[in-house]
């Protein structure tokens, strides 16, 4: 890097501190919840206590002449609200079967939680007590719970319109591989089931609408990850002209996937403030959101490797059965498919085949959750490739280093018919072995087994590839998704020499503010401080995609990028002529446009933006102003990766599991902002460390979700939890200009294998070869004692 | 309805409230202090901590009725003349927040817990002492480290 290169990074790569914190430490944010408008009704919504039930009456007359009560209807109150129904964007076969999922159900409720009826008045606590005098007559049906029930033959039908619940079937094959495994000199087969989750965003769902009836004007607030989606999506849902529709996502307290939907309560709002004419909110309770919110995970996966004796890999089958729940919502089939092309995750296979049956339930319906898809790979693959150690007689570390793909700097085809952009995963691993310890912890891991003692240590390993950017608009067309994956970037420069960016992408906690701050300040030369970025508003923003799949950066950011080149490409021409030279005199030098040779002569992007605005002197076609926008539509996808270790303490005389050290090397590409980059992988190891060791949505026979509140379901505190040791390893993309990959869900991708490897690590010398996640203290105990009573 | 006069973050105010409303909606709807979020119904998130008398507690748990005649501080309440609380300040200088929804609970409760540790906390007490307030987002790494150092800040200032 040239001095003056060195120079013009000013604030990318520097962990620049938060823009968004202040309004947020103070309690000035606003939230959903934080909003009121004169005049506004509350909303609340009856959800069907029973999981399949046919609806006989539902009378909501008594509920109606409550105190303060405004309005209540039933769902066949509400049919002719509706165009169509909650939209799924992705039927990812031709014959997938769809169901109409209308936002109030009118002929069975399918799960604990479906909505039967809404009631509107004048204050929370009215509507809540007006809620209970709703009265719906329900006829219970056989409820199907498991995916096992769902597709047993004779199975009661979740949807009747069809023949049966099994709602696709998704395949993927590249090469012989039913031959390759015939021929193999090792095979592995096993089972894993990936529990369900509740997300549990801290903040729950909200959404406020306020209409100008005369108009035919709405504004809806909610809590959202993706205002742009929601536009396009309820003003078909709900018959509203999209240009009349404005949505916003105001400050949003996180969402991992439980916000990117599109939600009945969306629907509903719209709907009643049509209908009433008056602004309305509703705002969701935590039990509520474990009912009415989606769901995650929860996936039976067949795993199968071939390899040589030696234990290199030659193929990876995989059959999955996904549980898709009562309804399909946004993206719910899809979300196995994002896992698909990734099961073989950094080893170099030959040959892959992936099939994924996808099963309704009369459960909530699961949809993206923090990984989405690649959680599930990741796991699988992690697992599998210890089980084959095992069986070869290797160690952890050698199978791995065995199977690894080379380094390699340019995109690189692999079995699953991906090509991965760049990547160097035997470098992450070495780094990650180093800063945990490796060889001291099998050293006192080795003591304790000879002790013997009730506390014995197990050390996990982890390494995982994602496939994230989401996405080429032509890759999601041919994977049968509805929309492109593009992103957009404005910036306008003020003549006063503020700089607005106006981002698609919509933030909840990932601080593009900043970062976007700091790639703006490099390429324009100013200060952050002088960059405002807005976002999350249809209104001011252009066209967008919002904020999933660690997208936002590699896509919407290099969209900022090149609207920024766009910019200075403009800057230069009236630079040039200011200071009557040709374009081709200058240079991009120390954030100006100098005269080459001669540094003093020079302007810079705000004395443009001036003479843009007075337009007193500018050259011939010239367009008044300095506002550009671009659209990138990636060529690829980008792929982080890295590897985990986690160590775990287990008490083998109550199968209690303490994590004590956790050690992660990611590979995001080019940092932006190291410190959000940490916070990301912070919050997404705790995330899947919950994931492997404590959370599981729980359903008894009946559809009852058992782990109904927050009290029940283990959202770890920092009690639970370690501090995390981090390092990274930088492979720059080669699918965008910035050479960024991508971060936000890298911890969730990678951690749960960690942990569950290093649980079955701690108890090999018992006999113990198989864990389900959680690990909790139960299963593992019963884990020891049936291992104990195998060897007895 | 009952009258009721609380003292909040120095200001008095008067007012007729239902015997049933929790201090958090009298605290966001009744006076507009928003600062204090809700993101349970259960007692287990914390979002909704602050001070009643100096001491932490859960607002969503607490009637405003039970708030007659004491003193109530929220996040509102900790700065003074644009300067930020020593805990707010840390809480950004380690990036302690990316949603920001846990937030003020937690800087309340980090408050509520260095106060009582007297500025010696380990990172394993201040673990603890944190275990009723939930984070989705930071995985808490840095809202300890935020913690350690303004408790440091807080026993070298009272030294
Ligand atoms: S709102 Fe969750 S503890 Fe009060
Ligand atoms: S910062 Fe989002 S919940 Fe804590």
């Amino acid at each position: 890097m040239t001095q003056t290169e060195e120079r013009a990074q000013r604030y990318v790569g520097g962990g620049l501190l938060r823009k968004e914190d202040p309004e947020l430490i103070t309690g000035q944010a606003s939230y959903v919840d934080d909003i009121t408008i004169p005049g506004m009704l509350w909303v609340g919504v009856v959800r069907s206590p029973i999981a399949h039930a046919r609806l006989g009456g539902v009378e909501v007359a008594a509920a109606r002449s409550m105190p303060g009560i405004v309005e209540a209807y039933s769902g066949a109150d509400l049919a002719s609200e509706w165009a169509g129904g909650l939209p799924c964007a992705w039927p990812v076969t031709e014959d997938i079967k769809m169901p109409t999922h209308w936002p109030v159900v009118q002929d069975k409720a399918r799960y604990a939680g479906d909505a039967v009826a809404v009631v509107v008045g004048e204050s929370r606590a009215q509507v809540k007590d007006a809620m209970e005098a709703v009265e719906v007559e329900y006829e219970p049906l056989d409820p199907v719970v498991t995916m096992e029930e769902a597709l047993a033959e004779g199975a009661t039908k979740v949807h009747d319109d069809f023949d049966d619940n099994e709602t696709y079937v998704w395949k993927l094959a590249n090469g012989e591989v039913d031959q390759t495994f015939a021929d193999a000199e090792v095979t592995i087969a096993e089972r894993y089931y990936h529990p369900r989750l509740i997300p549990n965003a801290i903040e729950p769902r909200g959404v406020v609408v306020a209409p100008i009836a005369a108009q035919g004007e709405y504004t809806l607030y909610t809590a959202t990850q993706i205002p742009h989606i929601l536009r396009t999506t309820l003003a078909l849902t709900v018959n509203i002209p999209e240009n009349k529709l404005r949505v916003i996502a105001p400050d949003v307290g996180g969402g991992f996937g439980s916000k990117l939907n599109v939600y009945a309560e969306e629907a509903i709002c719209l709907a009643l403030a049509r209908k009433l004419g008056r602004p309305v909110k509703w705002i969701e309770e935590r039990s509520e959101n474990y009912l009415a919110t989606i769901h995650g995970r929860d996936v039976i996966q067949e795993m199968e490797l071939a390899a040589t004796q030696e234990g290199k890999i030659t193929g990876v089958r995989v059959k999955l059965t996904a549980d898709m729940g009562a309804y399909l919502q946004l993206v719910t089939p899809g979300i196995p498919v994002l896992g698909a092309f990734l099961y073989a995750g950094v080893y170099d296979a030959q040959v892959y085949s992936f099939e994924c049956v996808g099963v309704f339930t009369n459960k909530t319906p699961t949809d993206a959750y923090r990984g989405a898809g690649r959680p599930e790979a990741t796991y699988a693959i992690e697992r599998a490739i210890e089980t084959l150690a095992r069986k070869v007689g290797k160690d952890p570390v050698e199978i791995r280093r065995l199977n690894f793909i080379e380094p390699f700097d340019k995109p690189r085809p692999v079995a699953a018919g991906l090509e991965f952009d760049s990547g160097n995963y035997r470098a992450g691993f070495d780094k990650a072995l180093d800063l945990a310890d490796y060889d001291g912890l099998r050293a006192e891991q080795e003591r304790r087994r000879n002790e013997g003692g009730v506390k014995q240590l197990g050390i996990g390993l982890s390494t995982y590839i994602e496939m994230c950017g989401l996405a080429p608009s032509q890759v999601l067309g041919s994977l049968r998704y509805g929309a492109g994956g593009w992103e957009t970037a404005t910036i306008r420069c003020h003549p006063t020499g503020k700089v607005t960016v106006i981002t698609g992408t919509s933030p909840h906690g990932q601080g593009h503010v900043t970062t976007w701050s700091q790639i703006t300040a490099d390429a324009l030369g100013v200060s952050p401080d002088d960059v405002e970025v807005l976002h999350g508003d249809t209104a001011v923003s252009p066209m967008g995609m919002d904020t999933y799949g660690s997208r936002s950066l590699s896509v919407g950011g290099t969209a900022l990028y090149y609207a920024a080149e766009k910019i200075r490409n403009k800057v230069k021409k009236v630079a040039a002529h200011e200071l009557e030279v040709s374009e081709e005199d200058l240079e991009w030098s120390e954030g100006k446009f100098q005269v080459r040779g001669a540094p003093d002569k020079a302007k810079s992007v705000p004395d443009i933006a001036f003479c843009l605005w007075h337009c007193h002197n500018l050259p011939p076609d010239t367009e008044p102003g300095l506002e550009e926008t671009y659209v990138f539509d990636p060529p690829n996808f980008t792929y982080p990766s890295g590897a985990h270790v986690a160590v775990v303490e287990v008490d083998t005389e109550t199968g209690l599991v303490e994590l004590t050290k956790y050690v992660a090397v990611d590979d995001c590409g080019t940092q932006i902002n190291p410190t959000i980059v940490e916070g990301q992988i912070h919050g997404g190891v705790a995330q899947g460390v919950a994931e492997g060791m404590f959370e599981e949505a729980i359903y008894d026979e009946s559809g009852n979700l058992t782990t109904s509140h927050m009290g029940y379901y283990r959202v770890p505190s920092a009690a639970e939890l370690p501090s995390f040791i981090l390092d990274s390893t930088v492979t720059p993309s080669t699918t965008n200009p910035l050479g960024v990959k991508g971060i936000g869900e890298a911890g969730t991708i990678a951690s749960p294998p960690a942990v569950v490897n290093a649980v079955i690590d701690a108890l090999a010398p018992l006999g113990v070869t198989d864990i389900d996640m959680p690990t909790t203290p139960e299963r593992v105990y019963n884990a020891i004692q049936s291992a104990k009573g195998a060897s007895a | 309805m009952r009258r009721i006069s609380v003292n909040v973050n120095g200001k008095q105010h008067e007012a007729e409230v239902e015997p049933r409303q929790l201090l958090v909606y009298f605290l966001r709807e009744t006076l507009g202090l928003t600062g204090t979020n809700v993101g349970c119904d259960t007692t287990t998130c914390g979002a909704c901590t602050l001070l009643l008398d100096g001491k932490t507690v859960k607002s969503c748990t607490v009637l405003a009725v039970q708030a007659d005649g004491e003193q109530v501080t929220t996040i509102e309440g900790i700065s003074s003349d644009g300067e930020l609380h020593p805990m707010q300040q840390a809480f950004h200088e380690h990036h302690a927040l990316q949603c920001g929804y846990c937030t003020p609970g937690m800087i309340m409760a980090a408050i509520g817990l260095v106060e009582e540790g007297g500025g010696d906390l380990s990172e394993r007490d201040i673990r603890l002492g944190l275990e009723g307030n939930l984070c989705r987002c930071t995985g808490y790494h840095n809202i300890i480290k935020a913690i350690e150092a303004a408790q440091s800040q807080y026993s070298s200032a009272g030294a």
